[in-house]
């Protein structure tokens, strides 16, 4: 028997480290570092998620060909290096605060590496450096269906590109157009993340989330207007130019000029922790959600003319942008679109090692059906042991039907269920393996979900999980989206009569205005953001569905990743049942076990149950 | 050693011989604040500046 070849793929230092581990060509395993420190987007080593995929796959470290690291530390430091000239002497402080970590660390990356791989047991690993965008693209390419492709990546920044267009066939990629630094959709979304009052690199699907309260007969129409006129030059192909007098990022102090975006807009930057949102807000997040549409609509039609591919693959931060993904999908550009669902910088791990295997180590690709359930899985025997010792009280169901039709009557009551099944997804969505679940027909669900359950600002919609067969009933979409990187909008039939005055109420008043039969999953312009199940990717979640269905009719869950604002999803059995005690979640499934909130100990809660979490 | 090494391919790869004097300062300075911080002559290394 010939032995395995593994490739191991590592992102790190920046945000979201993750590790992935090819077995033979295909995924045994990959997980995010910040499951399992619980630092939500932890930049570290990721020790653990290494530990973990090369446990998974059973291969020692020694055994791997190779380890694919993300991107090539020298040619970023390069455009550091650029940079800081381009902009001097504006740029000296970012310089003078970024190069001791640079010459103490980042530069002899080899070297960090080799240590960090030494101390888990590589003596003499052999290192490659695929590129940041290569890494990406194929992280979308070689895991998707098809045998050829157009590529799209988009995010803030690599070594050099901010985004490229690619083709992808069979086991090669090329990358074909490059947008360089500073000129970056993401940073330019992420500076309006950030003058609304969210956190870069986590707060963007906030800002997403917020647009579709931004009123089209405002200001908005003189933002967007303010933005193209004066913020960026768009050209047909989809590139752009952005005015850097109003960007301060590439000198490192912060995303704008705060300054100038005041004289320019008209409104203050808002403070991070203020509760209240005002109007303007979220009329200046439609305005740049809009903006980021259409760019992306022209880079998309700009890779479907280069390339003449029917598919188009999307990868980098920007492709978590649901919204956009669903204009790209209404637009017809292209007929098939697949996005890895890890398509932030936790998925370049996966990227990285899968370049390393076909196009370093030249290996045959086959298409296959994506797994997206990578990380770890607990058994029966972990379970109840986390139970004893909390000294927790559980009902163990030796028979799965009785415990799906006991989890559907509990659903149906207006119960909110923690379920914890399987291995743990990977990336940022849950689906239906490490989720909180609850019933989308209830009108105060929404509320209590953001408020009581997640802690989380209580504009935020939800998401749903729908059996894949019935979603048509529901939603108007006519194919999968298996991880939730599109919105459909609500079928008319469902939805409900609004007041006549209805935009012109305050923010709260609109958001818990009954919009359709299904309120708690309906966002404020009838949107959702849909995850088909089916049966063959997850058969326990879409029984569950299923059982659901059997009982109210409704194929329809709410589906709210396994975790609290500011934390990562749960990872072990423990991390779920101290985030169920924390909580007022009334049930918790994990695996056969139910475990039911009256029935518990009581436990000592601080008052402030975010004690243990940064809010995000 | 291997770093030097790894340096010049990619600035020969790159085409990037002008950034060579910038790193090359860098790099010492960058030793000089390591191996020297803590050590006795870490007081004589502030009067360079």
């Amino acid at each position: 028997m010939n032995p395995r070849r593994a490739i191991l793929g590592i992102s790190c230092y920046y945000h979201d480290s993750a590790a992935a581990l090819l077995v033979d060509g295909e995924v045994a395993a990959a997980a995010q570092e910040e499951r399992f420190t619980r630092i939500k987007h932890d930049p570290s080593f990721p020790k653990h998620a290494v530990e973990y995929v090369l446990a998974e796959a059973g291969v020692p470290i020694d055994r791997c060909e190779a380890v694919a690291f993300y991107e090539k530390p020298f040619v970023k430091f390069e455009r550091l290096l650029h940079t800081s000239h381009a902009f001097a002497p504006k740029g000296l402080s970012g310089f003078i605060a970024s190069m001791p970590v640079w010459v103490k660390e980042k530069l002899f990356m080899k070297d960090i590496l080799r240590k960090e791989l030494r101390k888990l047991g590589a003596d003499s690993p052999v290192l490659l450096f695929p590129e940041h965008h290569v890494s990406h693209a194929a992280s979308a390419f070689y895991p998707s269906p098809f045998d050829e492709a157009a590529i799209l990546t988009l995010d803030g920044v690599g070594e050099w590109a901010s985004a490229t267009i690619g083709f992808g066939q069979n086991s090669r990629i090329k990358l074909l157009r490059e947008l360089s630094f500073p000129h970056s959709l993401g940073l330019l979304y992420s500076a309006f993340t950030a003058y609304c009052g969210f956190r870069v690199n986590s707060g963007e699907y906030k800002l997403m989330g917020l647009a579709p309260y931004g009123r089209r007969d405002s200001e908005y129409g003189k933002f967007k207007e303010t933005i193209l006129n004066d913020l960026i030059d768009i050209r047909e192909d989809g590139s752009f130019l952005l005015n850097m007098r109003y960007f301060d990022f590439a000198t490192g102090n912060s995303m704008y000029n705060e300054r100038k975006w005041r004289k320019l807009f008209g409104i203050s930057p808002r403070l991070p922790d203020e509760e209240r949102i005002a109007q303007s807000y979220m009329n200046m997040a439609l305005a740049i959600q809009d903006v980021t549409e259409e760019i992306a609509l022209k880079l998309a039609a700009t890779a479907k003319a280069v390339t003449g591919s029917q598919n188009l693959v999307l990868a980098g931060g920007v492709a978590l942008n649901c919204v956009a993904n669903a204009k790209l999908l209404n637009s017809k550009l292209f007929e098939n679109i697949w996005i890895q669902p890890a398509a932030g910088d936790a998925g370049g791990a996966l990227g990285a090692a899968l370049s390393a295997w076909h196009i370093h180590k030249d290996n045959p690709r086959t298409p296959q059906r994506f797994n997206v359930y990578l990380g770890p899985g607990y058994d029966n025997r972990a379970v109840s042991h986390m139970a004893g010792n909390n000294g927790a009280t559980y009902t163990e169901f030796k028979d799965t039907n009785e415990l799906l039709d006991k989890t559907a009557d509990l659903l149906s009551e207006g119960t909110v269920v923690g379920w914890f099944q399987g291995r743990m997804e990977f990336g940022p969505r849950a689906l239906g393996n490490r989720s909180i679940l609850a019933d989308p027909r209830n009108p105060d669900m929404q509320k209590k979900l953001n408020l009581q359950i997640k802690f989380r600002e209580g504009f935020r919609p939800f998401a749903p999980s729908v059996l894949l067969e019935k979603a048509p009933e529901i939603f108007d979409l006519d194919r999968p989206s298996p991880y939730m990187l599109f919105v459909a909008p609500v079928r008319e039939n469902r939805r409900l009569p609004l007041p006549p005055d209805y935009d012109n109420l305050p923010l709260y008043e609109r958001l818990y205005h009954k919009r359709s039969d299904l309120p708690a999953i309906t966002h404020i312009d009838f949107s959702a953001r849909v995850q088909t199940v089916d049966r063959q990717e997850n058969e326990m979640y879409w029984k569950l569905l299923k059982a659901f269905e059997q009982k109210t009719g409704c194929p329809v869950l709410v589906n709210t990743s396994f975790n609290v604002r500011g934390e990562p999803i749960v990872c072990t059995p423990s991390d779920a049942y101290r985030c169920f005690m924390r909580t007022d979640m009334d049930a918790l499934v994990i695996g056969n076990f139910l475990f039911l909130k009256q029935e518990q100990p009581a436990v000592d809660i601080d008052n402030d149950r975010q004690v243990d979490f940064e809010p995000d | 050693m291997e770093f030097l090494k790894d340096l010049w391919n990619f600035m020969r790869q790159r085409k990037k011989f002008w950034l060579l004097p910038a790193i090359v300062i860098l790099v010492l300075f960058g030793f000089l604040i390591v191996f020297t911080s803590g050590t006795a002559i870490a007081p004589f290394i502030y009067t360079l500046f």
